[in-house]
């Protein structure tokens, strides 16, 4: 016998939701204070420099629109692929990816030199630039999925979601090989200038966005008690133990390929064996920290049936995300042009050597900021929206979806 | 006293008519004149006329005839031109132009040479600008449109020459021939504002600034007028583009590397 799902609107006056709801509206406006101070002073007051052109809070905002697009993973397996065990997540995963995207974009405009002149870059495009299309993208996905979320929740409407949630699935395919491209054209840089970063992009989303909607899922269903299966938790566990394992594969690929021609020698030599805190980042905490310790909580017998290894594996799924983005960005920028090959040069502007770049308290608020932008639209949303799900109870094997 | 009392009545009909018609093309003359030319005038100055598509406007530079201090002349020179100075923070005051070392890795040898922006005919910078404020003039000038420019920095990670800056600061004391902003990005104008004003003969101030009537290591002109001096001596001498690989054909060539 099959139940539909019911959903209702999260049920919550706690003081700890309210205290959470507050705690993420003061770091929202610190993030806002922190962005009015740059612009201000002028950029000289974060770490980026003439060198060091983007800091971090493009790790942040980038780490916020690669896993916006993967959130919506969830919703594309159940409605796109047909696989109705998802399907009752599906409305959280849409939320929840609009709500990083915003917070991914109230970032980088507001590290822009002129964020006053966001209406230029809504109406002024250069079509041959890949930023000028990611505007485009990235209002494109929010419209899409908005809609996507309403065909779900609107009982008529639901047979259109699957054609919905077709569209939305390829429009975030693109997005997200926008966001890898920007780095990937990037011809002049030998860090980038990789057709490879577009589809290691995508592989990336998938990962870090069901690491951030597993943790969302967990804390929202514990805020007002609803019954959370564990056999739900097991099929997300096995799901990001492959993408942890697909990412690690684009990783591997991505430097045997370097290795292999003598070109790159020597910029790999730099973020593998002599990069100084690249080289500390990429192995001890995207490797390690990031990558294997995450597979062995996921995969280990030992490990299998607790929820709190499965939280703690997306915890550190996060943070080797942004080793790894840290490592691409500012890591990518730090490495020296080489502009004449086989002369050693120098300059006041700091040519032939590698780049320095501590952030600035003002990037880490700006940075937190656009964070909590994300997870305060979420959990608002699931208060006034019926996007959780009542119940998750075991599924007899033999049920089938309503 | 006849004559004159007589006058009037005697007048000609036709012949006050003409002088009427006189005077009133005279008026017209006097006050649309001026007028016309005023259009004139402003069409000639209009933006649109200022670059001239048939020129491409390059630069080539001998390293070996150029010296330490004739490079550190050159940044001096532009510091000067256009307003912008080292305020004591390396990391992130502007710089359109710097001196590079260069020592060969073999032999040891050292030379001396100015980078700025190359003025390339297929800029990077160009492409990447989300907003179309980094622009190519018809006449191959690579420049930032100041009004548009939104600060992303986007240019500068596309630039393979590291020739552009972010202006990290407030601005005091600027001057009119250079208009520049906090928040936005600048580099190199090939001192566009002297091409405007003086046309064929003009010379960028590095170039000014090390040149004389005994020797030319900069030398600045037309790359499309095969009769030019610039084209001449690259006909001779040969010329390099630094990053050539890249297929970008910048405006700016050096000798001697």
């Amino acid at each position: 016998m099959a139940f539909p799902t019911r959903y209702s609107k999260l049920n919550v006056n706690s003081p700890q939701y309210w205290l959470m709801l507050g705690l993420l509206a003061i770091l929202i406006f610190t993030g806002l204070a922190a962005s009015h101070h740059m612009e201000v002073e002028g950029h000289h007051v974060t770490g980026m420099t003439n060198q060091i052109v983007w800091g971090l809070p493009h790790v942040f905002a980038i780490f916020l629109i690669v896993a916006a697009s993967g959130a919506l993973n969830i919703a594309s397996i159940s409605s796109v692929f047909g696989k109705s065990d998802y399907k009752p997540l599906a409305r959280l995963s849409a939320i929840l990816s609009i709500a990083l995207l915003i917070g991914g974009l109230a970032i980088l405009l507001l590290d822009l030199g002129r964020p006053d002149r966001l209406i230029i870059a809504m109406t002024t495009f250069n079509f041959k630039s890949i930023f000028a299309w990611n505007i485009i993208l990235y209002s494109g996905f929010v419209l899409i999925v908005a809609a996507y979320l309403w065909l779900m929740i609107e009982r008529r409407m639901h047979a259109y979601s699957r054609s919905a949630g077709t569209v939305a699935l390829t429009w975030r395919l693109i997005l997200t090989t926008g966001t890898g491209s920007i780095f990937g054209f990037l011809i002049a840089r030998e860090s980038y200038d990789s057709a490879l970063l577009a589809p290691m992009f995508i592989v990336m989303s998938f990962s870090f966005g069901l690491a951030v909607f597993i943790l969302i899922l967990i804390t929202s269903f514990k805020l007002d008690d609803r019954v959370l299966d564990d056999s739900h938790l097991q099929r997300l566990r096995k799901l990001l133990g492959i993408f942890i394992l697909s990412v690690f594969y684009f990783v591997v690929l991505f430097h045997l390929t370097r290795l292999y021609g003598s070109q790159y020698h020597d910029i790999e030599y730099f973020f593998l064996v002599d990069g100084g805190i690249y080289t500390t980042l990429f192995w001890l905490v995207q490797i390690g920290i990031g990558t294997l310790v995450p597979l062995f909580l996921v995969y280990h017998p030992a490990f299998n049936a607790s929820r709190l290894s499965l939280a703690l594996a997306c915890c550190l799924v996060i943070i080797g995300a942004f080793a790894q983005l840290y490592v691409i960005i500012i890591g990518g920028q730090a490495y020296p042009l080489n502009i004449f090959p086989g002369f050693e040069a120098s300059s006041s502007f700091f040519d032939g050597v590698v780049g320095e770049y501590s952030p600035s308290i003002w990037e880490i608020i700006l940075g937190l900021g656009g964070f909590s932008v994300s997870v305060l639209i979420t959990f608002l949303a699931i208060r006034v929206l019926p996007i959780i799900p009542e119940i998750l109870p075991a599924k007899p094997d033999s049920e089938t979806e309503s | 006293m006849r004559d004159s009392e007589k006058q009037p009545e005697t007048k000609n009909p036709l012949e006050s008519r003409r002088n009427f018609l006189r005077g009133s093309a005279a008026m017209a003359t006097m006050f649309v004149a001026p007028g016309v030319m005023l259009y004139r005038t402003s069409i000639a100055k209009s933006d649109d006329a200022g670059a001239d598509g048939s020129v491409r406007w390059g630069m080539l530079i001998d390293t070996n005839e150029l010296t330490e201090a004739d490079v550190d002349a050159c940044v001096s020179a532009c510091q000067r031109e256009h307003g912008w100075r080292d305020t004591g923070h390396p990391e992130t005051d502007a710089q359109w132009i710097r001196k590079v070392k260069l020592r060969d890795r073999e032999s040891g040898h050292q030379k001396f040479l100015p980078m700025m922006c190359q003025h390339c005919e297929n800029p990077p910078c160009v492409d990447v600008c989300p907003t179309g404020a980094s622009f190519k003039r018809a006449d191959g000038i690579v420049l930032v449109n100041k009004h548009t420019c939104i600060g992303c920095r986007y240019c500068m990670m596309a630039c393979p020459y590291k020739a552009r800056s972010f202006i990290h600061e407030n601005l005091h004391d600027q001057l009119p021939v250079a208009p520049r902003g906090k928040g936005t990005v600048e580099s190199c104008t090939l001192c566009v504002h002297r091409i405007d004003r003086d046309g064929i003969s003009a010379v960028p101030a590095c170039a000014e600034a090390v040149n004389s009537a005994s020797r030319k290591p900069i030398l600045f002109g037309d790359l499309n007028n095969p009769k030019s001096d610039i084209s001449k001596r690259l006909a001779e001498l040969g010329g390099m583009k630094l990053r050539a690989d890249l297929g970008l054909n910048p405006g700016i060539r050096y000798q001697g590397l």
